[in-house]
């Protein structure tokens, strides 16, 4: 017995000793920018992976072929563990990329682990930079410096079935109100049908309704963000959308769950009149059953001919703050997120330009995506670009919000109240 | 005397032998164990590195994690470490969705246990009395229960239990229940919790089918063969005579149950798309992912950790005190 104690005490010491503090890693930016060498790029792995893979190949021959001792190894990962390959990435610098393509949601949450270099002298420096959407750049900014070049953009605008508005002599809707009338009328008349799938955790159709109203997620209030859900403004945007998902539009016990992909699926599968869906989704609506009946035109504000503010969703592409070869790196970004690529990409994938002319050029040769085009035109928003936001986003305090007003848990007051103030402990938590 | 009293006879007298502790003996016994006392810690040594590699300095880890604020940005050595002693065990402790997710945790396990060893059970005894190759067909098909993977087995149960599309709505529909045409297993709190219990049912009573049937065929027919000549009836039987034989095994499936369905996190993770409308289908293992690994919140995850081990260990310690008490012993 006193053996096996003072045994375990030993060890406790011994370990206490060797291990007072848990392990952190040294992520100081790296301090050579050699000129030759191999660059690593890591980028996400697609379903349709060919097209993609061509284009990028393209560039990297063009890339080699310019600078001469340089080698650029692409990987490509999947998106749903990209959480986990960059955190370990961050932890171990030796085994981190040089280049990397990441969603624009995610890059306050690197800046904050230290994973992403500043690009700001490398953007100004960049010829091609002027033309890039501001609002989209803007997304890449946290305490006034970029970490990272915005690569394409997706936006969401308004899927409707022209055969069933037409059979009932509905219009196309003009502002939101309508959007809710028609939806209401579509099922009304087909009781099998949703009158528009949305979700209750499909927050990117849900955030037009919130900003079109005015209303704002979080706004920055002296350096720290606070909430701004309970604001009447906000209320009177989530109470409209979560008008919505009543049995008489979107029932709860079918729509409450769906995600934005899941809602889109419903359109697709002819099950609903209309649906907010992306310009990613427009190829999948198009080869699908209701390919001949339907058009897409953005999301309509409150007053007539206004466009609501839609998210920006898109990716980036950036350095590593561990990268030997920063400037060669940028160059390699600045290469396959420029123009040119950018072209290519859209040609090949039918990923969004990010920059205005480049956007104008494809608009004018592909009509069907105008009415995206017109959604980026009027202006787009985003989420607060804090690394705190994917702890909102990890906890689901946003969509928890809209599930527990169409679930009838709670009402609109209390929900948003309750959403506000765990934001707000989020936000002052880092 | 009778053969199921001469059969308890025996294990008491078993339990005499075991329990006896070694009583004070003369100072030559005394200089005995002494001299051999390092002897038994030589040969357990092996097992004692081995359990403080994988087990102790885990744990160890796992404290000390949960008494930093310990962040994405501390790990990657952005932000300096700092040490917050129990503050993530008073914010979890503050948080009223964590005991409500507590409770759910344990209401949920506790049920999934239950029904394990109820199903398991019963079909142990069931499979004692078939015939052979019926009893084979009962064990291959509770076997590919066992093998199938939780996350394929917790898609091929969403599948089944699909609003529109699924079997089980179609069949009831078919039956005149139309009130299924289209209803939403997991819109509801307690029957996503239901649905998910199931599976679980589904995917574990194959172990307790199997060890219980094991430990029903170890009993030697002989006792049972004297009981039944003594004029005692079944239920007699199996109160008396095959319950405390079975009683070791019975303890180690129990205590297995709880601890796995006390850490379950696949099938709830995926059948309820991550905890359920609003977070209602949350356990205590999805709500430590999602606040802590997913948020990158390491510190407040760790003390969840803690937590769970802590609670998992004091269940088991007050089950194995019990049983003790009644005499038994693993």
């Amino acid at each position: 017995m006193k053996i096996a104690r003072s045994a375990a005490a030993i060890a406790l010491a011994a370990l206490a000793l060797t291990a007072c503090a848990p392990p952190t890693s040294n992520n100081a930016a790296s301090s050579s920018d050699e000129k030759s060498g191999t660059i690593r790029v890591w980028l996400f792995s697609e379903v349709n992976q060919d097209p993609k893979s061509a284009v990028v190949k393209a560039a990297v021959s063009d890339f080699e072929s310019s600078h001469s001792g340089v080698k650029v190894d692409v990987q490509y990962i999947p998106v749903d563990s990209r959480a986990e390959r960059f955190k370990a990435a961050f932890n171990d610098p030796s085994s981190a990329p040089d280049v990397a393509e990441f969603g624009n949601t995610d890059l306050a949450s690197y800046v904050a682990s230290g994973g992403l270099s500043d690009m700001t002298a490398d953007i100004k420096a960049w010829d091609e930079s002027k033309d890039l959407d501001g609002k989209i750049l803007a997304t890449t900014d946290v305490g006034g410096k970029n970490y990272g070049v915005p690569w394409y953009v997706g936006v969401r605008a308004l899927y409707y079935r022209t055969d069933l508005l037409q059979k009932l002599g509905l219009g196309v809707p003009k502002t939101l109100a309508d959007v809710e009338t028609v939806a209401r009328a579509v099922r009304a008349a087909n009781p099998d049908m949703l009158g528009i799938s949305v979700g209750g955790a499909a927050q990117f159709s849900a955030m037009p309704y919130l900003w079109a109203n005015g209303g704002n997620i979080a706004t920055k209030k002296g350096g720290a963000f606070v909430s701004g859900l309970d604001s009447a403004e906000s209320r009177d945007g989530i109470s409209a959308y979560a008008r919505l998902l009543k049995n008489d539009i979107c029932p709860p016990q079918t729509c409450a769950e769906f995600g934005g992909n899941a809602s889109v699926q419903q359109f697709i599968a002819g099950k609903s009149a209309m649906t907010i869906g992306g310009d990613f989704n427009y190829k999948a609506v198009a080869a699908s059953a209701v390919k001949d009946k339907f058009a897409v035109v953005p999301v309509p504000g409150n007053t007539a001919g206004s466009i609501a503010p839609a998210f920006a969703g898109g990716n980036n592409l950036g350095v590593f703050n561990s990268s030997k070869h920063h400037t060669l790196a940028a160059e390699f970004v600045e290469l396959l997120a420029g123009k040119k690529y950018q072209q290519k990409m859209f040609d090949a994938m039918g990923n969004l330009p990010t920059f205005s002319d480049v956007q104008k050029s494809v608009a004018a040769s592909n009509p069907q995506l105008d009415p995206f085009i017109k959604t980026l035109a009027a202006g787009t928003n985003f989420v607060p670009v804090t690394e705190t936001w994917s702890t909102i986003d990890a906890q689901g305090i946003f969509t928890g919000m809209y599930q527990k007003i169409v679930t009838g848990k709670a009402d609109v007051n209390t929900a948003t109240a309750d959403a506000a103030a765990a934001m707000n402990k989020v936000f002052g938590s880092k | 005397m009778t053969a199921f009293a001469s059969a308890k006879a025996d294990t008491n007298g078993a339990n005499r032998e075991q329990n006896r502790k070694p009583t004070t003996a003369g100072t030559s016994r005394r200089r005995a164990l002494g001299k051999r006392g390092l002897e038994p810690w030589f040969y357990l040594a092996p097992a004692f590195i081995v359990l403080i590699a994988l087990l102790g300095y885990p744990i160890f880890q796992l404290i000390n994690v949960s008494l930093y604020d310990y962040r994405q940005a501390q790990v990657s050595g952005k932000a300096p470490l700092q040490f917050t002693g129990l503050e993530n065990y008073q914010k979890l402790f503050a948080d009223p969705e964590f005991w409500s997710v507590l409770g759910n945790t344990v209401l949920f396990a506790g049920a999934c246990v239950v029904l394990t060893l109820l199903v398991g059970t019963s079909l142990a005894v069931l499979a004692t009395r078939l015939r052979p190759w019926v009893r084979s067909a009962l064990f291959v098909v509770s076997l590919g229960a066992w093998a199938t993977p939780a996350v394929t087995g917790s898609a091929v149960w969403l599948f089944l239990f699909d609003p529109t599309l699924g079997l089980v709505n179609k069949a009831l529909v078919s039956v005149g229940l139309t009130q299924f045409n289209g209803y939403s297993w997991t819109y509801d709190k307690w029957s996503a919790f239901g649905l998910v219990a199931s599976e679980v049912v589904w995917c574990s009573f194959p172990f307790v089918l199997v060890t219980v049937y094991a430990g029903i065929q170890a009993i030697s027919t002989e006792v049972i063969e004297a009981a039944r000549l003594d004029g005692a009836s079944m239920p007699r039987i199996a109160r008396s005579i095959m319950l405390p034989m079975l009683r070791p095994i019975v303890m180690v499936v129990t205590i297995q149950s709880i601890i796995w369905n006390f850490k379950i996190f696949s099938q709830i993770y995926i059948m309820t798309n991550g905890g359920g409308i609003a977070g209602q289908n949350l356990v205590l293992n999805v709500y430590g992912y999602q606040q802590a690994f997913a948020a990158s919140l390491y510190g407040l995850g760790s003390a969840l950790g803690v937590i769970m081990t802590a609670l998992l260990m004091i269940i088991t310690l007050v089950y194995l005190r019990i049983l003790k008490r009644t005499g038994e012993v693993l």
